[in-house]
């Protein structure tokens, strides 16, 4: 609580742009269609799209197999175990700024055991006694002070995102507690710790994220299906739009117009 | 008030009958109850974990889990939806023939992932009834994963108990088929004798 507060007063200019940013881009927003899908710029996506997956086909894919491969798994384990622990001030920041103190406490308690107990986040003592993990971002900042989805977009790099959520992003990056309050050598090892924790992830999930991207028939479709739900499961859980967000994907096939 | 109780023997007939339509509506819907969709999930889930931690090599489990995938799924009713605007026009041939091909197509791909669910377990937790079928709900422990949701759709609507749809952490299996299957037929310009043919080699 101590460290956001300050920052965000420090870099209130630039905070005041992103949420600035966020509006103008919820404002164009748009409504899905009947799919539930609001994609108006499919035709820009599914080239960034492209980009994206031969950036995965020549580096990221080969690189992460590398990695997986020549660095042991409890080695694996600590950088994922770091890169989580870095994560941990922005959870607590939007936590605060979604009013979820019940979250925010428990994050703070995971930060201080794993900074402790867990030797520097290390070690995820945390999880190991019971105080499990509750990411969030900006995105679903943004999404609890009402702001709509927006228009699905595919980020160069990043991959699949909303406006919403492309804006939470940025500011996600930009206001990161971590890499505000270290000198810039430490921020820069910080990023590569992360970058290397997301290597680690796609190596995990390889053979699912090369079930979308290479083995399915139309993998952007695909990509687009998989992330809105995904993300709109995740925002509704543990809420009253649990529910809700449950009734959207409803399929009875027995009803289907289609089926008949 | 004199006029509303005078009912004509023709309305009082009309409300006789929708008022059994209404007493019939609930119960044909409670011919399924939510412990049976749940005891239902609760078997193939103990069937799927039987076959996890038997010890078999994974070609050997392949075969294992299309038998369960045939037993408590409605398969008919996933490849229908999964077609989705083209089973309207297709003949009632092109929907037998696309069933079966789909079904084999389904348990290559889906027992091909089967795999990461040996040394994990999965854990039935809840069940509750949604507009027209059960919503099983269960928790997906995998080694080296976080807990992860798993919800099961459920109808007897097929004439027999059976699931129609997994979600797994809100991703929707019948939507991501319909997306897929959608995407394969485009590819053949609406053919859907070619996609049969080209689904088995798939």
């Amino acid at each position: 609580m101590g460290l956001t507060i300050p920052l965000i007063s420090r870099k209130s200019g630039k905070f005041v742009a992103g949420v600035a940013v966020c509006l103008l881009l919820a404002a164009c927003a748009g409504t899905p269609g009947a799919d539930g899908i609001n994609d108006p710029y499919e035709a820009t996506n599914r080239s960034v799209h492209g980009f994206n997956r031969g950036l995965d086909r020549a580096l990221v894919g080969p690189a992460a197999k590398g990695f997986g491969s020549a660095v042991p798994q409890p080695v694996q384990r600590v950088v994922g175990n770091v890169a989580d622990t870095l994560d941990i001030p922005g959870d607590v920041a939007n936590d605060l700024l979604q009013f979820n103190l019940g979250d925010a406490a428990q994050n703070t308690l995971r930060l201080a055991v794993n900074l402790t107990m867990g030797v520097g986040g290390l070690f995820d003592a945390s999880t190991a006694i019971g105080l499990p993990g509750k990411p969030t971002d900006f995105g679903e900042t943004l999404h609890v002070w009402g702001v709509g989805e927006g228009v699905y977009v595919e980020l160069p790099v990043v991959g699949p995102s909303t406006a919403r959520d492309a804006a939470g992003t940025v500011v996600d990056v930009v206001l990161n507690p971590v890499r505000l309050a270290l000198p810039k050598k430490e921020a820069m090892a910080a990023t590569v710790v992360k970058l290397f924790a997301r290597l680690g992830d796609r190596d995990r999930y390889a053979e699912t994220v090369d079930s979308i991207l290479y083995e399915s028939a139309d993998s952007y479709a695909q990509a687009r299906l998989l992330y809105l739900q995904n993300r709109r499961f995740e925002l509704g859980q543990g809420g009253e739009a649990a529910g809700a967000a449950a009734d959207d994907d409803f399929i009875d096939p027995y009803e289907d117009p289609y089926g008949q | 008030m004199a006029n509303d109780l005078n009912l004509s023997r023709r309305a009082f007939g009309a409300g006789i009958a929708a008022g059994l339509t209404v007493l019939a509506l609930p119960r044909a819907a409670a011919a399924l109850t939510v412990d049976q969709a749940r005891a239902l999930i609760d078997k193939a889930v103990a069937d799927v974990n039987r076959i996890i931690s038997s010890g078999k090599s994974q070609n050997a489990m392949y075969p294992e889990f299309e038998k369960l995938f045939a037993r408590y799924a409605d398969v008919a009713t996933i490849a229908r939806s999964a077609l989705g605007v083209a089973a309207r026009s297709a003949s009632k041939a092109q929907m037998a023939g696309f069933t079966k091909a789909y079904q084999g197509y389904l348990s290559r791909k889906y027992g091909r992932r089967f795999r990461e669910f040996i040394g994990g377990k999965i854990e039935v937790t809840d069940a509750r009834a949604i507009k027209t079928y059960y919503e099983v709900i269960s928790t997906a422990y995998l080694q080296g994963e976080a807990p992860f949701d798993l919800r099961w759709h459920v109808s007897d609507k097929s004439g027999k108990q059976q699931f129609f749809n997994i979600i797994i952490e809100g991703v929707n299996m019948l939507a991501s088929e319909r997306t897929e299957i959608g995407a394969l037929l485009d590819q053949r310009g609406g053919d859907v004798d070619r996609l049969i043919a080209d689904l088995k080699t798939l």
